[in-house]
């Protein structure tokens, strides 16, 4: 069996663990999906009012930035759920065991894409409730859902190395705050990005979260008619640029987070 | 490779020759050798921080020392940790269990974890829930266990694979005295079954009752190795504490009983109480009574003392094996 076919393998009985413990404690679910139906709401009536879109109505703009911003806050749960996993006393079982080194990170990403998946469906579940709409075809709305869980997927990566680099569980959500809030709103998720002043506007265009923003937008048909073409790259080839980012992620941070997990668990 | 057809060599299942770790200033282990023969059992006997848990680390694959080798089953564990993780089974002091699934759980994901696949692991599990006494609770998470329903089920996860070698680690500390006869009776079953162990333990009479050959560790350092017999006699053999009424009459006894001694009679603490060695055992005993009877010499104490692992600890490292942090830990036995 070689490497890879081991971690999926592997990884995938540790997946079947963290469902069976989902489903054992399904108050941490509840907390998990409420988050996004408050901020949709919120978003939609606190500022709904007070933000104009040219052409367009602002929540129908709005739910694609929450959509992005709530999957990227979504990976903060592996980088805790993981974080909690290392002190738990299974660990010690884990690393005495023929298994693959990268199962336990490689299971936590595989499972959390089911938090992902459910908090998506009851964001567009509120979204819409509060008036927003699909007008693109079906098939470009599977499209647009399927790339936000790969985007979501790839950055529980980053937040992965992060549980794993952090003392404790706590210490993951203070941490990714820093870098999400920037992040999330230095894009075109709440505003549009030509709004911004110089250098944020640059930041913002070549953001990956505008990135996946305006490919969910597109795809789901939010764009409002006579809409100015973007003029960054990023945004004209959203979808592209988003998929090259998810990989790109991966490919650096999955062998950093297994680098990491032995490391802490051979020392 | 099958599980008993390992190549090991010279007999010996495990074998570690000048194991040290150091942690920042402190030693761990400072150039230890052990050898475990195949479907024996050794125990490694010390106090707290005496370096058996950074033993077993090591041979486990979950720590790397910094100089010495050591192979288990065949394999090193430094080069070949994988190989060695196949082979072995391991259940420390904590137990390794995932507290909210269920003992079933719990084994079943072992076992596919040890790529036993989903029927045999399933399988497994069962047989291994049944055989700890764990049936009725097979379907309820670990957390409602009690402490010793934790540690077998965590014994169990160690024998999921059916692997030729196991480390325990502290298996009954912190248990309750029938728990711990329990699991020995567990571990007792599993030797017999042509297991090798290694057993780590700061309880003597755990050693003594489970142990083939017993080293006692001290400072990261073995500083006596044997059977329970032999260390045993390393503190001299048994020996008759006789106590007389009257300190006056002590002289007398003292010649009374010098034909039966095997050494040199000396007083024990106070001068009316005389430690006779002997070899012969209660026998030897009844003379002694005829004969200060005989010879009109009251007596308000007397016992025959066979010598214990405790009193060769404390010969042996010079200070008591009493385990400071488990206060009333069930260890009803530090004789007086």
């Amino acid at each position: 069996m070689n490497g890879l076919r081991a971690a999926i393998g592997d990884g995938l009985v540790i997946a079947r663990r963290n469902v069976i413990k989902i489903v054992r404690v399904p108050e941490v679910l509840v907390f998990v999906l409420i988050s996004p139906i408050m901020f949709v709401l919120l978003f939609a009536y606190v500022f709904g009012s007070a933000i104009e879109i040219p052409g367009g109505s602002y929540r129908e703009f709005l739910i694609a930035g929450i959509f992005a911003q709530t999957v990227i806050f979504g990976a903060t749960f592996t980088g805790a759920g993981l974080a909690e996993d290392m002190q738990k006393g299974i660990i010690q079982r884990f690393k005495s065991l023929p298994m693959s080194r990268a199962a336990v990170i490689v299971g936590r990403t595989a499972s959390d894409v089911i938090y992902n998946v459910l908090s998506l469906a009851i964001m567009a579940l509120t979204g819409l409730l509060v008036g927003w709409r699909i007008r693109g075809s079906f098939l470009d709305a599977v499209i647009g859902f399927a790339i936000l869980l790969l985007f979501a997927y790839a950055f529980s990566w980053i937040m992965a190395l992060v549980g794993l680099l952090v003392p404790s569980p706590e210490v993951v959500n203070n941490a990714s705050f820093i870098v999400i809030f920037p992040l999330t709103f230095i894009a075109n998720t709440f505003v549009p990005s030509d709004t911004l002043p110089g250098p944020l506007k640059t930041f913002a265009e070549w953001n990956p979260v505008s990135a996946i923003t305006q490919a969910s937008r597109e795809l789901f048909g939010n764009i409002p008619p006579g809409t100015p073409e973007p003029t960054a790259w990023p945004l004209q080839n959203p979808v592209v640029y988003t998929i090259i980012w998810s990989f790109l992620i991966i490919a650096v941070f999955a062998p950093l987070a297994v680098a990491q997990y032995r490391r802490v668990t051979q020392r | 490779m099958s599980s008993n057809g390992v190549s090991t060599s010279g007999g010996n299942v495990i074998e570690a020759r000048g194991l040290r770790k150091a942690y920042k200033e402190v030693v761990a282990l400072d150039g230890l050798d052990l050898s475990v023969p195949e479907g024996t059992v050794l125990g490694l006997l010390g106090p707290n921080g005496a370096g058996k848990t950074t033993a077993v680390s090591i041979l486990t694959t979950l720590l790397t020392p910094d100089a010495g080798t050591a192979t288990v089953a065949g394999a090193d564990v430094v080069r070949e940790p994988h190989e060695v993780r196949k082979r072995i089974g391991l259940a420390g002091q904590n137990a390794a269990v995932d507290e909210t699934l269920t003992g079933f759980e719990n084994l079943d994901m072992i076992g596919r974890l040890y790529r036993l696949g989903k029927d045999r692991s399933r399988a497994r599990a069962r047989e291994l829930l049944a055989r700890f006494s764990l049936e009725d609770a097979a379907d309820r998470p670990a957390k409602t266990y009690s402490g010793g329903m934790r540690r077998r089920l965590d014994l169990a996860g160690a024998m999921v694979a059916d692997v030729p070698v196991l480390f325990l680690d502290e298996p009954t500390t912190g248990l309750d005295p029938a728990s711990r006869i329990e699991l020995w009776t567990v571990i007792e079953d599993m030797v017999d079954q042509g297991t090798t162990l290694l057993l780590t333990t700061q309880y003597l009479d755990e050693a003594d009752q489970l142990a083939d050959d017993i080293m006692v560790i001290d400072g990261g350092r073995a500083i006596a190795q044997g059977t329970p017999d032999e260390l045993k006699e390393m503190v001299g053999g048994e020996r008759i504490e006789v106590t007389v009424a009257d300190a006056a009459v002590a002289e007398s006894a003292r010649s009374v009983l010098a034909p039966l001694a095997s050494g040199e009679i000396r007083p024990d603490g106070r001068p009316e109480t005389l430690l006779v060695p002997i070899t012969g055992g209660a026998p030897v005993l009844t003379q002694a009574l005829r004969n200060l009877d005989a010879a009109g010499i009251e007596i308000r104490d007397v016992m025959l003392r066979r010598p214990t692992l405790d009193d060769a600890f404390l010969t042996l490292t010079g200070h008591l094996a009493v385990v400071e942090d488990q206060p009333g830990a069930g260890r009803g036995e530090g004789e007086g």
